[in-house]
């Protein structure tokens, strides 16, 4: 077993140091599109880290019985059945948001993360570091996500969660909102501005200039 | 025909899978750094969704949509929860299948595509535009545009941030920016470029 400074790098490493998405361009696929109002985007963070951390505790149990010509399609398949669980049972408890979410749920199949993490570290460690790994990378996604969820639904729509903070400027209140974040590109600048913000507390990060 | 010409420049501008889906982006943002390879991707990636979405449509509508199956004898069949399994499989298949078919026939096209076709597999954007497709209801000849259109759409968005990035070697960027940063925030004013085209229809 990991020693508890290791166990502590591979759960919080990936959240601020190592983020999968700021750092590796990995997983902003599918993410971005659901980030205009923070419930769903919530809900989308929740349904990655369940597939993420079972993935990786599952793949890396039958990581020594896996041969490894076949592997990328065991891994696919062990995904895209937790997909399948998560997306039924959104259906089943939450069909309003399952609608809102729509095949954005169906894409954690081929988010570059859960198979980026299948592929790099379950395959190789034990299930107990694998379900660290799993759930330190899906924390460090949602960080991101809900980032950009909160300023597009604070200050495109004034609310947060659905409850309005800000009173808006259409029912008798003060604030006139932003509608360019209601817009999807509004996600891009918030996601570069991220990055910027996480590059100047962190320096060794910033990419050398292209010559 | 209309329906078709306006659904297709929906498909290309309005809704594209890249710049207001977010579909596609790990491709999206590491080929794009030069003009020639995101041709060559994009010409990869119209032919595989222009195959991949109505192949989707036939197997969704023979095998997997509630009742698809009558014909087998199991009128009473739902596989619809086998979706995203099936879908993985078709597209990884039909991309296999492409590629040694480009090997033996035709040489040139696959020295050209070859080394992009691996890469689509798992690409978001060929995923998005099938289940695209099977949320929208669309029939055959409608996933036949739609898959076309969006690829054309997918394509035009990779390399105008190409040639996009290919001029911002030249400028002096904020350090924090460099690379990653500037790419997202370029992408972003690409896609407000693409929203100009929303009111346009035919």
């Amino acid at each position: 077993m990991a020693s508890a400074k290791e166990m502590k790098q591979t759960l919080f490493g990936p959240i601020f140091a190592n983020n999968p998405i700021a750092l590796q361009i990995l997983g902003v696929c599918s993410a971005l599109a659901v980030t205009a109002k923070m419930e769903n985007t919530l809900v989308m963070c929740i349904a990655l880290t369940f597939v993420l951390v079972l993935s990786n505790v599952s793949i890396s149990i039958i990581r020594n019985h896996i041969p490894s010509s076949v592997r990328i399609i065991v891994q696919m398949t062990i995904i895209a059945s937790l997909v399948i669980v998560v997306d039924q049972l959104l259906k089943a408890f939450a069909y309003d948001i399952a609608q809102e979410l729509s095949v954005f749920v169906g894409l954690i199949i081929t988010n570059c993360i859960v198979m980026g993490r299948a592929e790099a570290f379950a395959m190789k460690e034990g299930p107990g570091m694998s379900f660290l790994d799993g759930l330190g990378n899906a924390l460090g996604y949602s960080v991101v996500l809900l980032t950009v969820g909160f300023f597009r639904e604070l200050f495109g729509s004034g609310s947060l969660f659905g409850y309005q903070i800000l009173p808006l400027i259409t029912e008798g209140g003060w604030y006139t909102p932003i509608g360019l974040l209601v817009l999807p590109p509004s996600a891009f600048f918030i996601i570069g501005g991220f990055i910027w913000v996480l590059r100047m507390f962190r320096p060794e990060q910033i990419e050398a200039k292209e010559s | 025909m209309e329906h078709y010409l306006s659904m297709f420049v929906r498909a290309v501008f309005i809704e594209n899978l890249a710049l207001s889906f977010f579909l596609g982006m790990c491709t999206f943002l590491a080929v794009s750094k030069k003009v020639t390879t995101a041709l060559g991707l994009g010409v990869a990636v119209i032919v595989v969704l222009g195959l991949a979405v109505p192949l989707g449509n036939l197997v969704n509508t023979f095998v997997l949509a509630p009742g698809a199956l009558g014909w087998a004898g199991f009128p009473d069949a739902d596989l619809s929860f086998l979706r995203f399994l099936t879908f993985i499989g078709v597209i990884a298949a039909l991309v296999q299948i492409l590629e040694m078919t480009l090997d033996k026939y035709l040489p040139t096209l696959y020295n050209a595509l070859g080394i992009f076709l691996p890469l689509i597999t798992v690409n978001c954007a060929i995923f998005g535009g099938v289940l695209f497709m099977v949320e929208r209801d669309y029939n055959f000849t409608e996933s036949v545009v739609y898959g076309v259109g969006s690829g054309v759409g997918w394509a035009l968005a990779i390399t105008l941030l190409a040639a996009v990035r290919e001029k911002l070697k030249y400028a002096d960027i904020p350090e924090g920016l460099r690379g990653l940063g500037i790419t997202f925030i370029s992408t972003g004013l690409i896609g407000l470029g693409f929203m100009s085209f929303s009111g346009v229809s035919l």
